[in-house]
């Protein structure tokens, strides 16, 4: 089957320092993928670079087999690659029902009407309820989003992007911050997305990503290490020597 | 009564369509609002022209208020919209078509299409670099004005501008009794235009944009676009407040082009609450009470207690005088009432937005 996403020896320098060195992965639809490596190695820029977010020195991008490489963010989103922020980068003063359906009114290009009111698009207050519902944000989906605890925060990132109908999901450390006890919702919030979504997900905790992925990646120095199952990754010697060793005894 | 008890919590603002639906509804306190408007026919007869002058920087003050509270582009040129509009409805009575209502689409339509073209350029800027770009094309439009004399009239201000009666019935009077009723309408008419614009989802996508551009990249949506679009619509709005001005006072002067201009009207929103559709009308009234009255106590120095009034409204009341009244409101409907008295809402600390 072929790659929904797939890079092709993508290269970025900032000055003398390469960030991405000749990177050529490929997802196949539905797998959950793991982005691990230590911290400096690349994954937040190979994210801004397969979003559009920064623009390659050399190499080519394909989502769904089309070269995406010269469009800009909003369209790759458009095309369903959708990242969410490792950082929460969100609308504070809207609450998670007004960001949602803002989502999905832009999705559907409706965004642009200003004599109707937006009560009036009752499908898309439907779909944003349900999206947040699905997320366990409906009862604190009337409540400004600045108000939320930091957990359903995190929650209303993977929110956001949903509501844009990903095929391709790229997620930046979704429980960066989020206090152990609090993860869980986030976990299953996780596991229980859609199997035609494609998720890549960066992640720090090595519990959380032998939990939720089938593959993982091992980014080092800009480059990718290795590729392949948990179970390989676990058991291969330079992996342990350069990432697992180091950071988990 | 406290909000972690679910039997006095209310359990309607949850359901999503009552909440979207809510935001639409009109409430009392508007009704009273506008009907309060009607007043000065009634209590203050001798007041009419302030009053007609009041509307029109309201609706000047509703128009910077649909581009920086709701998109978040600051403007400190917005003048140059409503100057353009005031001396394109003087230029159009003085060649002869005095007639109002059409002479106020002519003048909204030129300083529109003066923004339109304008939108471009801010569409690619935030933040001090807008400051600077509208500051700049402000000052430039004076200057221009300034210097083009045989057309505007220069520093004498443009002569000859003779309006026709409204609707060929009513003649535009001494008293400003025309002149306010007048004003009014157009302002009513635009404030029903701009509240439907906010509670559809382009008004949305403007919210967005205030929030976080980057995101708003990130869920597919371009902003450029949709700030075009609003910046033209305000400079519309403006270009009409300015048309009502000229054909109100049937004269123009260079002020409407003034930096003062520009300045005045961003304290008014910032002193009634930006981002609140009232907020502009009630810092109008506000504003435009306070310097009759502060002028007529000392004419010299009438500036210090409205500088006094900014600065303690931005210390006190960062979200306008509307934002503090909202404030007020949840604490006493108990939503933050204890919160209030252990730690100290953040506006208080830092007095900023996050």
């Amino acid at each position: 089957m072929s790659p929904v996403l797939e890079t092709r020896g993508l290269d970025k320098s900032f000055g003398s320092l390469a960030v991405a060195r000749n990177i050529g992965i490929a997802l196949p639809r539905g797998v959950r993928y793991a982005l691990i490596g230590p911290n400096g190695a690349g994954k937040t820029t190979l994210i801004n670079l397969m979003t559009g977010m920064l623009h390659p020195d050399g190499g080519q991008i394909m989502l769904d087999g089309e070269d995406i490489t010269a469009l800009g963010p909003e369209e790759r989103v458009r095309r369903g690659l959708v990242r969410t922020f490792q950082i929460n980068s969100l609308f504070p003063h809207l609450n998670p029902l007004e960001a949602v359906t803002l989502t999905i009114c832009e999705r559907e290009r409706i965004a642009r009407t200003w004599w109707r009111p937006t009560s009036d698009y009752r499908a898309a207050i439907d779909e944003a309820y349900g999206i947040l519902d699905s997320l366990m944000l409906g009862p604190v989906c009337t409540r400004e989003t600045r108000e939320l605890p930091y957990g359903q925060q995190r929650l209303l990132e993977i929110a956001l992007a949903l509501a844009t109908r990903p095929k391709v999901l790229l997620l930046d450390e979704p429980a960066a911050g989020v206090p152990r006890e609090e993860s869980s919702e986030l976990f299953t919030a996780i596991t229980s997305l859609s199997q035609d979504i494609t998720v890549l997900f960066i992640e720090h905790d090595m519990e959380l990503v032998f939990r939720l992925a089938s593959r993982i990646i091992v980014m080092v120095g800009g480059g990718i290490l290795l590729e392949g199952t948990p179970e390989e990754i676990s058991a291969d010697p330079r992996v342990r020597e350069v990432y697992l060793g180091g950071a988990h005894g | 009564m406290t909000p972690t008890d679910p039997a006095t919590a209310a359990p309607a603002p949850t359901a999503p369509h009552p909440h979207m639906a809510a935001q639409v509804r009109w409430r009392t306190v508007e009704y009273v609002f506008w009907l309060a408007t009607l007043l000065p026919f009634v209590v203050a007869p001798d007041y009419l022209a302030l009053a007609s002058q009041i509307a029109i920087t309201a609706l000047f003050a509703l128009s910077l208020d649909l581009i920086l509270g709701y998109a978040g582009i600051v403007s400190l040129g917005h003048a140059a919209f409503f100057g353009f509009g005031a001396y394109a409805a003087g230029l159009v009575s003085k060649w002869g078509w005095g007639e109002p209502l059409s002479g106020l689409l002519i003048a909204g339509l030129a300083a529109g299409l003066l923004g339109y073209l304008m939108s471009f350029v801010i569409a690619r800027f935030r933040h001090l670099a807008l400051i600077m770009i509208t500051l700049g094309f402000g000052l430039l439009l004076l200057e221009a004005a300034n210097s083009a004399s045989g057309l505007t009239g220069g520093a004498d201000g443009l002569q000859g501008v003779k309006m026709w009666p409204v609707l060929g019935l009513f003649k535009f009077d001494l008293y400003g009794f025309t002149a306010y009723w007048y004003a009014l309408i157009v302002l009513f008419v635009f404030f029903l235009m701009a509240r439907r614009l906010i509670n559809s989802p382009f008004g949305l996508s403007l919210r967005g944009i205030r929030e976080n551009p980057v995101r708003m990249r990130a869920i597919g949506a371009e902003s450029g676009p949709h700030i075009r679009k609003i910046y033209t619509i305000a400079a519309f709005m403006a270009g009409v407040a300015g048309a009502v001005l000229t054909q109100t006072t049937e004269t123009v002067s260079l002020g409407v082009l003034d930096f003062q201009r520009s300045a005045d009207i961003l304290v008014i929103l910032i002193l009634g609450g930006a981002g609140r559709l009232y907020g502009g009308l009630i810092g109008a009234i506000i504003y435009m009470i306070a310097r009759d009255w502060f002028s007529g106590v000392n004419p010299q120095y009438w500036y210090f207690p409205i500088g006094v009034l900014l600065i303690a409204v931005v210390l006190f009341l960062p979200n306008g005088m509307l934002g503090g009244i909202a404030q007020l409101i949840d604490t006493v409907r108990g939503r933050r009432w204890f919160g209030w008295l252990t730690s100290p809402p953040p506006w208080l600390r830092s007095g900023s937005k996050p």
